[in-house]
């Protein structure tokens, strides 16, 4: 057995651990400094985790956990997520009331769930780690104790997430009855004769109602905006890039890594799947006038996106759904981060407490509207490479498929939509209405430091693509057992 | 740095610059931009001279590979040849007086002019790409600097309205054609969206005609959706109405090209049977142009929706230069987008000016003023009777060009559009004239003066630079005619499929043969 493959893992849960006691100690002036000691502990993790110290591909625990490019790529994207998420609840230390270092623990514990997720090779695993973020999330999501929607926010999670793992759970069952097997690896063997019974599609399909409710996919999308919006800001974007992300790599490992042929085949489901969710999220964030809730259904709309890249089955659609991840989690990181600093000031996320921002604070302004671009999915911004990446994946199996033309159509139709909304923001940063209070918002050192991370990142992957492509490419093209996207490609 | 990379870098460049001036530093940032445009308009200029007329194929290639991971392979690839060397040069001049003439903005200085120096960018780059990909990244780089500056500088009650209407019109054609692109990309199998790769690889692989049949009209009505193709024009005119003066120059005079150029470099000379099929019906909608909106703009009180409606009219010829598919109407077509950039920003110039001395742009108000301003007078009378189609100015030149490239093949258009485009259209303009410049003086106007010094460059500068095309349009010519062979090449031997059979194209093949032409 390789237990050097978890060294990460158990770094992360260390992490978490010194937390929680050094809390015995650290007096409460100081827990802020706490924090800041946290972000570079996690900073060291992630230069731990994208460097060559790296643990090196392999397996473990009997096949339960892999490490591959594909798992070494998501590690170093969430914790670059929590990293964020740190610094943006330093910043919002004075809203929790106590227990800072209680949300900085549950935040490193999260982390460890994404990071088992990351590597679960089976569906044991999968669900644990699913849990363990649902779980964390349950507290986080209602961590500000005084306030009704936040506590709102965490009792909605909580039966909505147990409903989904119940649901999961049953389909673990099934599949579990037909395959005689939860590895994903000895799945990816029998597929062809699993493929046949009814059974374990039925097991798929459950499996699926929980990934879908990680990921807010239609019809599974419905806990997303009130959690968002009551939420506090940092838990909210935690939410919005972790969690998601967890959804999409352990459907990535289990649809196109482990039953390519059955997603080939049910590739209808997906476009019905993703053409509803583009559209509801869409349609559904234009009236809407609190920021955090518009980054909700916009969170519903790039879930739909991003299943494109499952539509399209192929490894192409994969290396879209990572680099776009990609982007969008510097994107949703930046908007956060400035969303939370605003709301620590003007006491509120309407888009109305965006008025006069332009003149107040440029730099928020101009950070803002540039994650708000990105987001829109205009050059030179990532979010445009990305969705090109994932119109074009989906372009490429398209012919003689009718149904993934209209998909198509909904996507372009779902980014002149989004558009609206998104500029609807930028119009109340620069002219939308007056705002009385000229007052510079302060900016902490490490929350700036992060947004110029983010911008930077925004910008990169916008203008320059070919890294993280090439590394998206080559994650993909060593998932675990596919020698899938010319036999999948072979089966259009 | 190659002389093509250097004028798209040079107002990126500028745009960084000003970023670092201190918001407070009115006229430094102003100076600043002032002379980030000027050395952008040079260094414009000195790539039109140094190009050698008359050359075929590309000159000042530069091509660096940007991404080739997998199946996608994109490649930084500029080059200019006659399609493109002229409308580079227009914006170099066209944005160095749009900088010229925003000295009186007073909010965010900085932002505007950074904004500003984006569209500038972003338009070189679009002109000067040969890879489709960065052409589209470079023309959706105007895109949200023209939503900001409409609402943070633009004019009247309706410009929120405004800017979200130009932004989702002009995105809704963009997203298409890059759809069209992408389904292009992947069903020549070139692995490439580079013109000159996808020309040699189509040359041997030519693409079936049914794929082009459905690939050609997202690509030619995306792209004519940004240039204001009838019947999806309506967001121009309220657009350029709502847009500060710099904007709607840089808008209206080059952004807008962008797409004609698109059409011309990718879509006529790579699908031709698409273009056969497809291209009857964009006639018919630049007539639409050339009737619908000159009648509109007939109807105008207020100057800036005069100018707009007038400019979707001018585009018709374009339109129908396009249409005609003979060398002498696609030359006549690249030079109508040559001479109405400068026209469409002198126009919004002297609207912008006219605004700045009177408050507003309601012609039932004013009269009179040739009076108080005759040098502006003068610049609005030349520039309006160029756009009347007076000999002497480019304008002419360019339309007359088309008009007779489209004799042949579609007469029955050129009747009307020279009746339309041009007789309706100069009612339009000289009505204008009258009721701004003519008639008695109104007491409300005795404090309006006339442009001085240095505010008359950016109306001379356009002005010369229209009578220079326009008396000897050779410099231009010349430069257009090979790449216009180029872009019509393809259709000289009428692809066999289809031709001759049901098709009841309003262009039968043997009118591509062109006067002129000696190969035959």
């Amino acid at each position: 057995m390789n237990y050097s493959l978890i060294t990460l893992e158990i770094l992360a849960v260390l992490l978490g651990l010194t937390v929680l006691l050094a809390d015995l100690w650290v007096s409460p002036s100081s827990r802020k400094a706490l924090g800041l000691g946290l972000v570079a502990a996690l900073g060291c993790l992630l230069a731990f985790a994208v460097g060559s110290l790296a643990p090196q591909s392999g397996s473990a625990f009997s096949g339960l956990f892999v490490v591959d490019d594909l798992a070494r790529y998501f590690k170093g994207f969430f914790i670059f997520a929590a990293l964020a998420v740190v610094v943006m609840a330093v910043d919002f230390a004075p809203k929790f009331g106590a227990g800072l270092s209680e949300f900085f623990a549950l935040t490193v514990f999260a982390l460890v769930g994404m990071l088992f997720a990351a590597s679960a090779n089976d569906l044991v695993l999968l669900f644990v780690s699913l849990e363990l973020i649902t779980v964390t999330f349950f507290v986080l999501n209602s961590f500000q104790r005084t306030r009704l929607a936040s506590l709102e926010a965490g009792v909605k999670y909580l039966i909505l997430g147990g409903v989904s793992s119940a649901f999961m759970v049953f389909g673990i069952a099934l599949i579990f009855g037909t395959a005689n097997s939860t590895n994903f690896s000895v799945l990816f063997a029998k597929q062809k004769e699993l493929s046949q019974s009814a059974l374990f599609l039925m097991g798929l399909l459950l499996v699926l109602v929980g990934l879908g409710f990680k990921m807010a996919a239609v019809p599974f999308q419905m806990w997303a905006p009130d959690v968002y919006q009551g939420s506090p800001a940092p838990a909210t974007a935690f939410l919005a890039v972790g969690s998601k992300a967890a959804g999409f790599v352990l459907l990535i490992r289990l649809l196109v890594g482990t039953v390519p042929q059955i997603t080939t085949e049910w590739h209808r489901l997906f476009v019905v799947m993703s053409g509803a969710t583009i559209l509801f999220g869409s349609l559904c964030a234009i009236p809407q006038r609190n920021l955090k809730r518009l980054m909700g259904y916009s969170s519903i709309a790039n879930a739909g996106y991003l299943l494109l890249g499952i539509v399209a089955g192929s490894a192409a659609g994969s290396t879209a759904i990572l680099y776009y991840l990609g982007g969008y989690a510097f994107t949703v990181l930046a908007a956060f981060t400035v969303i939370s600093a605003i709301a620590n000031h003007v006491e509120s996320d309407d888009i109305s407490a965006l008025s006069g921002l332009g003149q107040r604070s440029p730099f928020l302004a101009a950070v803002l509207t540039m994650a708000i671009v990105s987001l829109a999915g205009i050059p030179p911004m990532a979010g445009f490479f990305g969705k090109v990446l994932l119109l074009k994946s989906v372009l490429d199996v398209a012919a003689g498929h009718p149904e993934l033309y209209a998909l198509i159509a909904v996507a372009v139709v779902g980014v002149v939509i989004s558009l609206y909304y998104y500029f609807g923001v930028i119009r109340a940063i620069y002219w939308g209405g007056q705002s009385s209070n000229l007052s510079t918002i302060p900016v902490s050192l490490a929350t700036r430091v992060v947004l110029v991370a983010c911008v930077a990142g925004i910008l990169v992957l916008g203008i320059f693509p070919q890294g993280l492509l090439k590394i998206a490419d080559q994650a993909v093209a060593g998932l675990s057992h596919s020698s899938t996207p010319a036999a999948h490609k072979a089966a259009h | 740095m190659d002389s093509l990379t250097s004028v798209i870098l040079a107002p990126v460049i500028t745009a960084v610059l000003l970023l670092l001036i201190p918001g407070n530093f009115r006229v430094v940032l102003r100076l600043a931009a002032i002379l980030g445009s000027a050395w952008t308009a040079w260094t414009a200029v000195a790539l039109f001279s140094r190009f050698h007329a008359g050359q075929e194929g590309l000159q000042f290639e530069s091509l660096v590979p940007w991404v080739t991971v997998g199946s996608v392979n994109l490649a930084y690839h500029v080059g200019a040849d006659g399609l493109n060397i002229g409308l580079i040069l227009v914006t170099g001049l066209v944005g160095f007086a749009a900088v010229l003439v925003s000295w009186n903005i007073e909010r965010h200085v900085k932002l505007f002019y950074v904004l500003l120096m984006l569209m500038i960018a972003g338009a070189m780059g679009a002109f000067a790409s040969l890879d489709l990909f960065f052409f589209y990244f470079f023309n959706e780089l105007a895109l949200v600097p023209t939503f900001i500056m409409i609402g943070v500088w633009g004019r009247g009650e309706d410009r929120n309205w405004a800017a979200f209407k130009i932004t989702l019109y002009l995105t809704l054609g963009a997203l298409t054609a890059l759809v069209g692109l992408i389904a292009f990309y992947v069903a020549a199998g070139a692995n490439s969206l580079d013109v000159t790769v996808l020309k040699a690889h189509l040359a041997t692989h030519p693409l079936p005609a049914s794929t082009q049949t459905w690939i050609f009209p997202l690509i030619v009505f995306g792209f004519a959706t940004l240039v204001g193709l009838f019947p999806f024009h309506s967001w121009a005119p309220v657009g350029y109405a709502a847009a500060p003066t710099a904007t709607a120059m840089m808008h209206a005079g080059i952004l807008k090209k962008a797409g004609l150029y698109a059409i011309l470099r990718v879509a006529i000379p790579l699908m031709p049977d698409g273009a056969h099929r497809w291209l009857p019906v964009v006639a018919v909608l630049a007539v639409g142009n050339l009737l619908h909106c000159a009648w509109v703009a007939l109807r105008q009180k207020d100057l800036n929706l005069l100018i707009g409606n007038s400019s979707l009219a001018h585009m018709g010829f374009a339109f129908l230069g396009i249409a005609s598919l003979t060398v002498i109407g696609v030359t006549g077509t690249v030079l109508v987008m040559v001479a109405h950039a400068l026209l469409a920003g002198l126009s919004f110039a002297l609207s912008g000016y006219l605004e700045t001395q009177t408050g507003t742009l309601d012609m039932t108000r004013m009269g009179g003023l040739l009076r108080r301003m005759p040098f502006y007078g003068t610049a609005m009378i030349m520039g309006f009777m160029a756009s009347c189609g007076l000999p002497g100015f480019a304008n002419f030149a360019g339309e007359a060009t088309v008009l007779f490239g489209s004799w042949k093949s579609l007469p029955w258009l050129v009747i009307i559009a020279a009746w339309s485009g041009l007789v309706i259209g100069a009612v339009a303009m000289l009505r204008a004239l009258r009721a701004v410049l003519q008639g008695p003086e109104k007491p409300e106007f005795s404090r309006v003066s006339d442009t001085d010094y240095w505010r008359r460059l950016p109306f001379v500068m356009l002005l010369s630079a229209m009578v220079l095309f326009g008396v000897s349009p050779g410099i231009l010519t010349s430069r257009i005619e090979p790449a216009a062979k180029a872009v019509v090449a393809a259709h000289r031997t009428p692809s066999q499929a289809g031709e001759s059979k049901a098709q009841p194209a309003a262009i039968p093949a043997a009118a591509t043969a062109t006067p002129g032409h000696s190969g035959h």
